[in-house]
């Protein structure tokens, strides 16, 4: 009698792992926690985290944990927008690294007018904020307009702007390339006497603001309907082009922001090579999450997991002292594995075999 | 004794929450023609899909010519190298290439196509099966009916000794269903086995041999067709006697609707389709019907009133109040509902579940920043599947998963919840079961008769004549006539479709 009592335990015990392996999650989050731990293994003090102080003797935190969760803001704010705009559109944008140089090239204009190296700023920094924004969002509205009211593929209608982008922001400086005043650093840094990293911070605030906002409003709804059937969608009284156009808006805006971020890491802008490629690995942090890149169904949770995935690799390949020029080649390999487990022949298998033990399970218990 | 062409034995399949087919038989001889039967969800489309692997069953064999050994179909190119062709009730050929390509795409080995030579080969197949194509046309520019068409050209071209016929008819006219069993028959000469499906009961008994009935995926029978009686047929596959059928009549006929105010007043009206501009009045409580041949512009009409066409002249009412009706939502707010024609292409949105299925239109009437809360809409799902008995384990399942007639219920749902004052629908029981059909059809008059106006369309008369109790005739875009009272019955309206006058005649 207790035999069987703990057959069905553990087949209960089964099925809840199983259940655990179907969720759609599992292969981002497993993979981002198995990534971790190896780092644990080539590093035992990898995930200590220690309060020490700075050059000017403010108390900061510092650890690997930290760096990769203030280096990854850029990558993790793109990936918001970039889900909504892969979902809506069934197509990716890849104009974001040229539009967050132009957010840069605007931000240092309107903080140093047309100085090199001015002592104090020239505007208030909330000032720069917004024009920033405004950049960014006049950016999306562009590829917007293109992809939703004249029906440009999206890769296509946003390579315009990649190929135009850096010029723009260099022509955007005056052809200068002016280092802000360092009060403009804390947002990119720290703020002096508080020792989390304000990169971080901005994060959490614009995860939050998207949570807010998919909660509040029909925005995630709409997205997907658009996305999986816009004929159906618009006889259901949406406005599939109007959609679009809204998902370009707000990845605009989330360029401005991480345009913002990356200008105040070091209070200058190079456009020519602030941001390289971020556009590659922002799409791939969407697919990383699970995230079909055909568009329809989206998880703004995968692609933001995706998105610190993405970090901890490249810092770790970074702390393993691998050359500059290698750290592409290990990047692809580690991704290719990443993106043929997800794949649906790889994971049928996965499938199969878990219900396949489910059954036996089954069959034991009967 | 015709030769075994075909034996399944014990099949078994299952999807997450639903056993598809359970220890199911089937068998078919050659130069028979072999209806499967079964309601929605019966387990039809499963078997064929096992059959010609697009899925992979969990058990059981499949035997081909009497051979000893099970062949094990893992993909449709190796059904079709075992001689099994099919045809499926949606049209699964690639509307973005010719005619002529869809004929022939994937059954070459060679390296080069001689394109040329395919072109002058299809037009031949085309031509011998009276299909109106042209080889270099590109399909998605033909109608249903001729893609439809093309398909089994290019399935009845290809060597086979199985052809499998997944509804084909749901979307033919009777002419095309006609020529259709005029090549069934030519090739039941041919000693091709057919599997036919279909829920056409008239169709079963004027072409098949042999039925074999499902229900929830279970095997009921094989019989022969003279064995069989249509009524008994419909109990197997119901569970339960026909009578309901019968009982349907629309008892507003005889209500006196012209004291009742008019819901849609439509004058002059025409729209970027290319429909002739037509008059059109529903009253409260009226269930009104566009009859016509495919193409002959019923739903471009409805599409004109919902705003899902750009209406380029006229003027409509709605509650005797003038509008302008420039886009979807405007009609929604206005009250109506529009469950379009085609359930795939403009109904579902395949990956989102059912409960979002729901509640979209109602959602979109409530606007972008007053989202449901989870348990809202929870409800208002749980609320519809037990009204319209939706088939399904949860709320939570993705439509795209559920069978057709359950599909329909959910779009059904999803406009009955916008409690619209005028429902238009289009085709709602194309390709669905009789049980649902009928289900459908009381549900029409009850809503009738609590005061909302409809409009049907379907392509059987029948139907219509069951549940209309005004119809409007449309013949090559053009309103030919409207029949009312006694004038309704299936002789007046093939009169009317035939010889009436290309106006709006008759209005009273």
């Amino acid at each position: 009698m207790s035999k069987n009592n703990e057959k069905i335990s553990s087949a209960r015990i089964l099925q809840i792992i199983n259940t655990v392996i179907r969720h759609k999650l599992f292969i981002p989050i497993a993979f981002l926690v198995s990534l971790l731990l190896l780092n644990v293994f080539i590093n035992p003090g990898f995930l200590r985290i220690t309060l020490g102080k700075d050059s000017a003797g403010n108390p900061v935190l510092i650890g690997n944990l930290i760096n990769i969760l203030s280096n990854a803001t850029e990558l993790v704010i793109l990936a918001i927008g970039m889900t909504l705009v892969t979902a809506s559109s069934k197509g990716q944008d890849i104009s974001v690294g040229a539009a967050v140089a132009i957010v840069g090239g605007v931000i240092m204009r309107v903080l140093c007018g047309n100085e090199t190296q001015p002592s104090t700023l020239h505007a208030p920094v909330l000032l720069a904020l917004l024009l920033g924004c405004l950049a960014g969002m006049a950016c999306g509205a562009f590829n917007g307009m293109l992809v939703s009211r004249f029906q440009i593929q999206p890769m296509v209608a946003t390579l315009i702007l990649f190929t135009a982008g850096r010029s723009i922001a260099s022509m955007a400086m005056g052809g200068l390339k002016p280092k802000a005043a360092s009060a403009f650093g804390c947002y990119g840094n720290f703020i002096p006497g508080f020792p989390v990293p304000t990169p971080i911070l901005i994060t959490i605030a614009m995860i939050a603001m998207t949570c807010v906002i998919l909660k509040k409003t029909n925005l995630g709804l709409y997205t997907k309907a658009v996305g999986i059937n816009d004929k159906a969608a618009s006889l259901n009284g949406l406005h599939p082009k109007r959609i679009k156009f809204l998902t370009f808006i707000i990845m605009g805006f989330c360029v401005g922001i991480a345009g913002f971020v990356q200008a105040s890491r070091v209070q200058t802008v190079n456009p020519y090579t602030i941001v390289p490629s971020i556009e590659m690995d922002v799409i791939l942090a969407v697919a990383l999450g699970g995230n079909s890149l055909g568009g329809g169904k989206f998880s703004i949770k995968g692609s933001i997991i995706g998105a610190y995935t993405i970090q901890t690799l490249t810092s770790m390949l970074t702390t393993l002292n691998v050359n500059t020029n290698a750290v592409p080649v290990f990047k692809a390999v580690i991704i290719l594995i990443l993106v043929a487990i997800q794949t649906p022949m790889v994971s049928s298998l996965f499938h199969n075999k878990s219900s396949r033990v489910l059954i036996s399970g089954r069959k034991e218990r009967g | 004794m015709q030769k075994k062409v075909l034996k399944m034995r014990g099949i078994y399949k299952s999807f997450p929450g639903v056993k598809a087919l359970q220890n199911v038989d089937f068998t078919l001889h050659e130069g028979e023609i072999h209806a499967l039967m079964g309601e929605n969800g019966a387990g039809k489309s499963t078997l064929i899909k096992v059959l010609t692997g697009v899925y992979t069953k969990d058990a059981g064999e499949v035997y081909i010519d009497e051979a000893d050994r099970p062949v094990h179909i893992k993909s449709p190119q190796e059904a079709q190298k075992h001689g099994i062709s099919t045809v499926y009730q949606e049209i699964t050929l690639c509307p973005n290439l010719t005619v002529a390509e869809n004929l022939f795409i994937g059954r070459t080995d060679e390296l080069f196509v001689n394109w040329k030579k395919n072109n002058q080969l299809a037009e031949t197949i085309l031509k011998s099966l009276g299909i109106p194509a042209k080889p270099a046309q590109q399909l998605s520019s033909c109608s249903i009916a001729v893609q439809q068409m093309v398909a089994i050209a290019r399935a009845v071209d290809m060597e086979c000794k199985v052809l499998i016929l997944d509804e084909p008819t749901s979307s033919l006219d009777d002419q095309e269903v006609l020529k259709l069993f005029d090549l069934m028959r030519e090739l039941k000469a041919r000693n091709v086995g057919i599997i036919f499906v279909t829920h056409f009961l008239e169709q079963v008994y004027a072409l098949c041999d042999k039925i074999t009935v499902l229900r929830n995926g279970e095997l009921v029978g094989e019989y022969l067709i003279k064995d069989l009686p249509k009524i008994e047929l419909v109990a197997k596959m119901m569970g339960k006697e026909l009578g309901d059928l019968a009982n349907i009549h629309n008892n507003a006929r005889e209500e006196a609707l012209s004291k009742s105010e008019a819901v849609i007043e439509a004058t002059a009206l025409s729209s970027s389709s290319g429909i002739r501009p037509f008059d059109f009045t529903a009253y409260k409580g009226e269930v009104t019907g566009f009859a016509g041949l495919l193409g002959s512009g019923r739903s471009e009409c409805v599409r004109a009133i919902f705003g899902a066409d750009r209406v380029t002249k006229g003027r409509l009412k709605i509650k005797g109040e003038t509008v302008a009706i420039s886009s979807p939502i405007k009609a929604m707010r206005k009250g109506v509902g529009y469950l379009s024609e085609d359930r795939k292409r403009d109904g579902i949105i395949g990956d989102l579940s059912i409960r979002d299925n729901i509640i979209l239109a109602l959602q979109v009437m409530n606007g972008f920043f007053k989202p449901f809360t989870k348990a809202q809409a929870q409800a208002f799902a749980e609320e519809y599947i037990r009204l319209l008995g939706i088939k399904t384990a949860s709320a939570d399942t993705p439509i795209s998963s559920l069978s057709g007639g359950n599909q329909q219920k959910v779009i059904l749902a999803r406009w009955l919840l916008t409690h619209p004052d005028y429902l238009i629908l289009d085709e709602p029981t194309r390709g669905i079961d009789i049980g649902t059909k009928v289900e459908i059809q009381k549900l029409v008059l009850k809503l009738a008769s609590e005061g909302m106006s409809i409009t049907f369309i379907s392509s059987e008369i029948e139907e219509m004549l069951r549940t209309c109790s005004r119809l409007i005739i449309m013949r090559d875009l053009y309103v030919v006539g409207e029949l009312t009272g006694d004038d309704l019955s299936q002789d007046r309206i093939m009169y009317t479709i035939a010889g009436g006058e290309n106006q709006n005649v008759k209005k009273q």
